[in-house]
């Protein structure tokens, strides 16, 4: 069963009177359980298909189907609803809110769930999840005083609080120095492996590619599955690695 | 999202930057102090002005001669004479609107006990339901003189807490004689004390006593307390001799037996009095009775249709209007700069709500990735202003009701709590926090959480 489908997305912003052209025509799927990396050198469009994927962002035409739903032409308060229970994101820079603890920052999201969970509950979750996560004598610190790793991990947390299918992470690691990002990149294998989460992971870094079973390589807008151009127009890129 | 665990994220939000907060919302805590403190001052002024209203008689009228004018001079108030003691007999026996009503003879004079005098404000003879008029049947000592007492004008007095003060200095006043204009009156009774009116004139700065011995042996003639004006109405032709035989009881007639004193209440019929006091059955049917009054007096002053008012009606509304519309404006004034001081707090928020908006930009966009709707982007920032300014309600209530609290403590004004002004404090102050708090709300809803999410 697809987790994830991309029919013919594409993604122009407006600069004024000039388009850009971000994302031309990307087609892709994602089966459930998969963990896939998704490389490109900067300005690629990465991001932005990321942000395309956690239906933060509409894209300009196509179909985005996530568990057999349209998604991309859904109301806002949907795509919220969607983003609460259906995706996780992990950021580079972590995005914890500051003087908040870190029980705190992992149970933000459920305050926001449709289904009431009483505060006991909503606190028992989090603390599972935080102790899974290596961090049971951490709950009551804020992020300014837990490393990167740490607070990684409390964000990986939160990404995981409402048992979402899917988790997207842009760049996880790039904040981190290489023994952290590895123990992260092992904390997303565990999850992929024991769980069944489906896991896409935004890297420039080989290394932490290694670990995806399927790399997608995305230039100029474009997808490139190693040296096969999956994209139909793919023939006329070559010289727009520079954007304007 | 439940509305406890929002207002839980806004208090945990504001203490966040407990110093910014406190600044905040100081706006919100004087101008809701300001309102507090200028209610329960202008209640307590006003409810003092009632009270005193009360003690003075909220339900009495003063009915008082007419002005004379003759060629075009006018004489006055009181300057001629038209009102008698069977005015107020009648008045008791035909209008129903009347409780009790007595008739006043003023006299300023000296009381003499022993070697020490007194001048007491006000001297009056009357009947003893005066003191029914005045509600003031509460009697320190003694008791009242009866109607036989003004029948046969016998020389006994009442007096009030001052003038007993004053006269005996601590010796029981009962039985003992004062001379009035070198008459003995027996004091029969002390009044309960009254205190001060509104005007700050000591109401127990009196003499009462029967208005046929004020009248015939003290004043010796109504002219004496009146102006020398229209001495063309009758009856007082006498000062010559009362100002011959000072004291001596003046009429133009023979003495009489005391039963014909009784019968005919001496030669009343020509006689006049200062004015009458007449209390209605309450404060709402004091206009009943002033319309039921002034049919009254006019029939029986054989005043023909267009002629005016020989007399008149005076009240206590009008006094109590004047004195507290004052008091009403001044708390209108204060309130209306404490209103501005809450908009000028509003503004204050408003300020501080869009810097934070822009502040916690990255915030609003993680929220929006984790799930947050627009509508509880707005409701979060929202409530939170609201709590700002209840905070600063709150903060405001407690201040200006101390302030009024030291108010009374130090200048001994008077000051009365007040529930409803408490109550509009709290909601004006969420209500600025919804008006000004919503643009910033609004706002943050509105962000596009991609780009809050990149912000710096
Ligand atoms: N809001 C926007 N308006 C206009 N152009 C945009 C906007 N967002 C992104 N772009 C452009 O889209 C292109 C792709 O940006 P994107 O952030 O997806 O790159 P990326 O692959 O994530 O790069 P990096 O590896 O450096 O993060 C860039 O050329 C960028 O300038
Ligand atoms: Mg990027």
């Amino acid at each position: 069963m697809k987790l994830i489908e991309l029919k013919n997305i594409s993604k122009t912003y407006q600069m004024g009177d000039i388009a850009v052209p971000v994302l031309k025509d990307i087609s892709l799927e994602v089966e459930r359980g998969e963990l896939v990396a998704l490389m490109g050198a900067s300005g690629s469009g990465k991001s932005t298909l990321m942000n395309i994927l956690g239906c933060l962002d509409r894209p300009s035409s196509g179909e985005y189907w996530l568990e057999e739903t349209e998604v991309s032409n859904i109301s806002n308060d949907a795509r919220a609803a969607v983003r609460n229970r259906k995706i996780g994101f992990v950021f580079q820079s972590f995005n914890l809110l500051p003087r908040t603890t870190a029980l705190e920052n992992v149970i933000m999201p459920l305050s926001y769930t449709a289904e009431h969970l009483s505060d006991a509950e909503r606190l028992k979750r989090g603390r599972e999840m935080l102790t899974r996560f290596g961090l049971g004598d951490r709950f009551h610190h804020e992020p300014s005083k837990l490393s990167g790793g740490q607070q990684q991990r409390v964000a990986i947390a939160r990404a995981l609080i409402n048992n979402p299918p899917v988790i997207f992470a842009d760049e996880p690691t790039g904040n981190l120095d290489s023994h952290t990002s590895e123990d992260v990149l092992q904390m997303f294998k565990k999850l992929n492996r024991d769980d069944g989460i489906t896991i896409i992971i935004v890297t420039h870094d080989p290394d932490v590619a290694e670990h995806a079973r399927r790399v997608i390589h995305i230039h100029d807008g474009n997808i490139v599955d190693g040296l096969f151009v999956h994209s139909a127009n793919a023939a006329a890129s070559g010289n727009g690695k520079e954007k304007s | 999202m439940k509305l406890h665990s929002t207002v839980m994220m806004a208090l945990r939000a504001l203490r966040r930057n407990p110093m910014r907060s406190m600044l905040t919302t100081l706006g919100i805590v004087i101008g809701v102090a300001a309102v507090i403190a200028m209610m329960e001052i202008g209640k307590g002024s006003s409810a003092a002005i009632q009270n005193s209203i009360a003690t003075m008689g909220a339900n009495n009228l003063m009915i008082h001669p007419g002005t004379a004018a003759s060629g075009g001079v006018s004489f006055g108030s009181g300057s001629v004479m038209t009102l008698t003691p069977q005015d107020y007999e009648a008045m008791l026996r035909e209008c129903p609107s009347i409780l009790y009503a007595a008739p006043v003879v003023r006299a300023r004079t000296q009381a003499v006990y022993g070697n020490r005098n007194w001048v007491p404000s006000s001297m009056m003879g009357t009947t003893p339901s005066f003191l029914d008029v005045r509600d003031w049947n509460k009697m320190s000592e003694g008791e009242n003189f009866t109607e036989r007492d003004v029948l046969n004008g016998n020389k006994v007095c009442l007096l009030g807490k001052t003038v007993a003060r004053e006269l005996f200095q601590g010796d029981a006043p009962i039985g003992k004689e004062i001379r009035i204009k070198n008459v003995s009156f027996k004091v029969i009774g002390v009044l309960g004390p009254k205190g001060a009116n509104m005007m700050g004139m000591d109401q127990d700065d009196i003499i009462i006593a029967p208005w046929t011995t004020i009248k015939y042996r003290v004043t010796g003639s109504n002219l004496s307390t009146s102006n020398q004006s229209d001495s063309s109405s009758s009856s007082s032709s006498t000062n010559s001799t009362s100002t011959l035989y000072p004291g001596q009881k003046a009429t133009l007639y023979p003495e009489r037996s005391e039963t014909q004193t009784a019968n005919t209440l001496m030669s009343v019929r020509f006689t006049n009095i200062d004015h009458i006091m007449a209390s209605a059955v309450s404060t709402g049917e004091i206009p009943n009775a002033i319309s039921e009054i002034s049919k009254l007096l006019r029939e029986r002053h054989h005043l023909r249709e267009g002629e005016p008012n020989d007399f008149h009606i005076r009240d206590m509304t009008e006094m109590t209007k004047a004195l507290s519309s004052t008091t009403t404006l001044m708390t209108n004034l204060l309130l209306c700069v404490a209103m501005i001081s809450l908009v000028v707090g509003g503004v204050g928020i408003m300020n501080i709500m869009l810097v934070s908006v822009t502040e916690r930009t990255r915030e609003i966009g993680l929220r929006m990735a984790v799930g947050a709707r627009a509508r509880d982007i707005l409701r979060q920032f929202l409530v939170e202003s609201v709590v700002l300014c209840l905070a600063g309600g709150a903060m405001g209530i407690l201040l200006g009701h101390g302030g009024s609290l030291l108010v009374r403590y130090f200048l001994n004004w008077p000051v009365e709590t007040s529930p409803a002004a408490i109550a509009a404090a709290v909601l004006v102050s969420a209500g600025v926090g919804i008006v000004f708090g919503y643009y910033p709300a609004w706002k943050a809803s509105k962000l596009d959480p991609i780009e809050a999410l990149r912000y710096e």
